[in-house]
């Protein structure tokens, strides 16, 4: 800005007053104040973690069991249980979102009021504090669902009626949703018109038509749509602390109605409930420094995915 | 017309409150080429589009009259579009194959008619492609991406495409718009070959390319249809001033 100012004669490109300069250089201040604390605050928390994380951070860490009432030995069992959570609730969540997708992008009618109503419920279920879907999943899954199930085929003895990995993932599929129906939508769209027009002139079926040349298409954002997901679902904690997460379990989860422990909430035991901080105070940051490493690289897959995509659509 | 393939009776379409085709009543013979022409905004491709109900897929389309292929209205309640559409191919202006395989791009319309038989697959992408003139350029490549190939063959494969399908009827959008000249001569050559067997009717915007390929010339203006005739007729002594001024290059 400075230099198309005529030295001489300050004023005969643009008429702002010193006082204006002095206003709008305060505000360019501001910005860039604001940019540099951004990165700030990202680096200091990598670089905290990081540094704290480094010295428990090893191969045994991540495969072992806790030891000595979790004050030592690794997180094995929360990073199984958090893998069993995600794949799961992709099973329960992607079908659904895929096919919520379709249903929106390819059949739904322009001025459709169902689909309106899909869309605000879907755009209302991706606001919603996830801490709601924890005591949902609650009172319908456990509560509702599972003692119903106990009471009509286990003569009211309690098997499903409890926190346990289905309950967890289907209450994590319903948070995820919005992310995956969003993801496959933009990617159904993507598909040009002329691609679908000459499937339908060969006297293809719409379904057929969705099926051979629609979906084949899509199916790189229908992945960028689950890895979303599944990042989002192994750092959310909420849903899942009174739907099947456990303090600690001497073995791996067997079958869907077992308890699983979880990398989210590990963290949050080891700072909350921790007998000994001083021992617990390096897991804690080993946990967090896994947990970041898996949601990161599971982001970055998905942006790399995208912008190629996008690319190719171009 | 004994040999009519094609009879439209007041046929009018509107896109919501606009009327875009206006009481259109013609004939098409059978195993000729029919050139749509006139200027752009007429009506012609969209009166093609309603030849294979391509226009059902807009929504707020309304479409009056009838549409008689071989004597049956074709927006008869009872008559399935999908049928209509095998009997009917269509080549489009921009050449649109799917992004597979050279060979799955012919297989796809009889795959979705339920040929699964590999050696009648294989039957069928070599009839159509010998028939659209491409197979001696493309049958050591078959497993190629079509997306590989020139506007031209891209083109050639798209009417291999269609054939495959064994319609009776072929519509062309100006499907040799966006070609090269030599890609052009090709197309040309290739619609005098196909009429032997099919009926062929193609919307052009280049006067020459009508007078070279078709045997009928129906000329289209403002939604209407002005005059349709054997093309020497249309193109040497008109029957209307307006498809004379605008043959000869007065308007449009």
């Amino acid at each position: 800005m400075d230099k198309i100012i005529d030295k001489e004669n300050p004023h005969f490109f643009s008429n702002t007053t010193n006082n204006a300069d002095v206003k709008g250089k305060f505000f360019i201040g501001i910005t860039q104040l604001a940019v540099v604390l951004i990165i700030a605050i990202l680096f200091i928390i990598l670089g905290i973690i990081v540094f704290e994380g480094r010295e428990k951070f090893s191969w045994e860490f991540i495969s072992s069991f806790p030891t000595d009432g979790m004050t030592k030995g690794g997180v094995l069992p929360a990073i199984i249980g958090t893998f069993i959570l995600v794949v799961v609730m992709s099973i329960a969540a992607v079908p659904f979102g895929t096919i919520t997708a379709i249903y929106l992008t390819e059949y739904a009618k322009e001025n459709s009021k169902i689909a309106a109503a899909v869309r605000f419920s879907v755009r209302t279920l991706a606001v919603v504090p996830s801490i709601i879907f924890g005591l949902f999943g609650l009172g319908f899954f456990i509560q509702f669902l599972g003692t119903g199930l106990d009471e009509t085929f286990n003569g009211g003895e309690l098997h499903w009626g409890q926190p346990n990995i289905l309950w967890a993932s289907l209450t994590m599929s319903l948070l995820t949703l919005p992310v995956i129906i969003v993801s496959v939508e933009e990617a159904l769209k993507t598909i040009p018109r002329e691609l679908r027009e000459a499937s339908l002139a060969l006297g293809a079926t719409k379904w057929q038509t969705i099926k051979n040349i629609v979906l084949p298409g899509s199916i790189s954002g229908i992945m960028t749509g689950t890895i979303l997901a599944v990042s989002r679902g192994a750092g959310e904690v909420a849903p899942i602390l009174f739907t099947g997460a456990a303090y600690y379990l001497a073995t791996l989860p067997e079958s869907l109605s077992d308890q699983f422990m979880n990398l989210g909430y590990h963290i949050y035991i080891m700072s909350t409930q921790s007998s000994d901080v001083e021992k617990t105070m390096p897991i804690q940051f080993a946990t967090t420094l896994v947990l970041l490493i898996l949601t990161l690289s599971l982001n970055l897959v998905a942006v790399i995915i995208r912008s190629r995509i996008r690319r190719k659509s171009k | 017309m004994k040999n009519t393939k094609i009879e439209v009776k007041d046929l009018s379409l509107y896109y919501g409150e606009k009327q875009a085709l206006k009481n259109i009543s013609l004939e098409i013979p059978r195993n000729k080429v029919t050139a749509l022409i006139g200027p752009s905004g007429c009506g012609k491709s969209t009166f093609l589009r309603c030849i294979n109900r391509m226009n059902d897929l807009i929504p707020s389309v309304k479409i009056t009259g009838e549409m008689l292929v071989e004597g049956i209205d074709i927006y008869d309640k009872n008559v399935d579009v999908v049928n209509i559409r095998k009997k009917i191919g269509m080549v489009f202006q921009k050449s649109n194959p799917f992004p597979k395989s050279i060979y799955e791009n012919v297989a796809y319309g009889p795959k979705i008619n339920g040929i699964n038989n590999k050696t009648e697959l294989d039957e069928i992408v070599e009839t159509s492609l010998r028939q659209a003139a491409i197979w001696d350029e493309l049958k050591d490549r078959l497993d190629d991406s079509a997306m590989g190939l020139s506007g031209g063959q891209q083109q050639r494969l798209c009417i291999a495409r269609t054939l495959a399908v064994s319609p009776d009827i072929i519509l062309m959008d100006e499907p040799a718009s966006a070609l090269d000249p030599i890609s052009t001569s090709k197309i040309e050559e290739l619609v005098h070959e196909l009429k032997e067997q099919y009926t062929i009717i193609i919307v052009t915007h280049n006067m020459q390319q009508a007078a070279r390929t078709s045997d009928y010339t129906a000329f289209f203006y403002l939604g209407e249809l002005i005059e349709l005739g054997k093309t020497n007729t249309i193109f040497t002594k008109p029957e209307q001033k307006q498809t004379e001024d605008y043959i000869t290059g007065r308007f449009g």
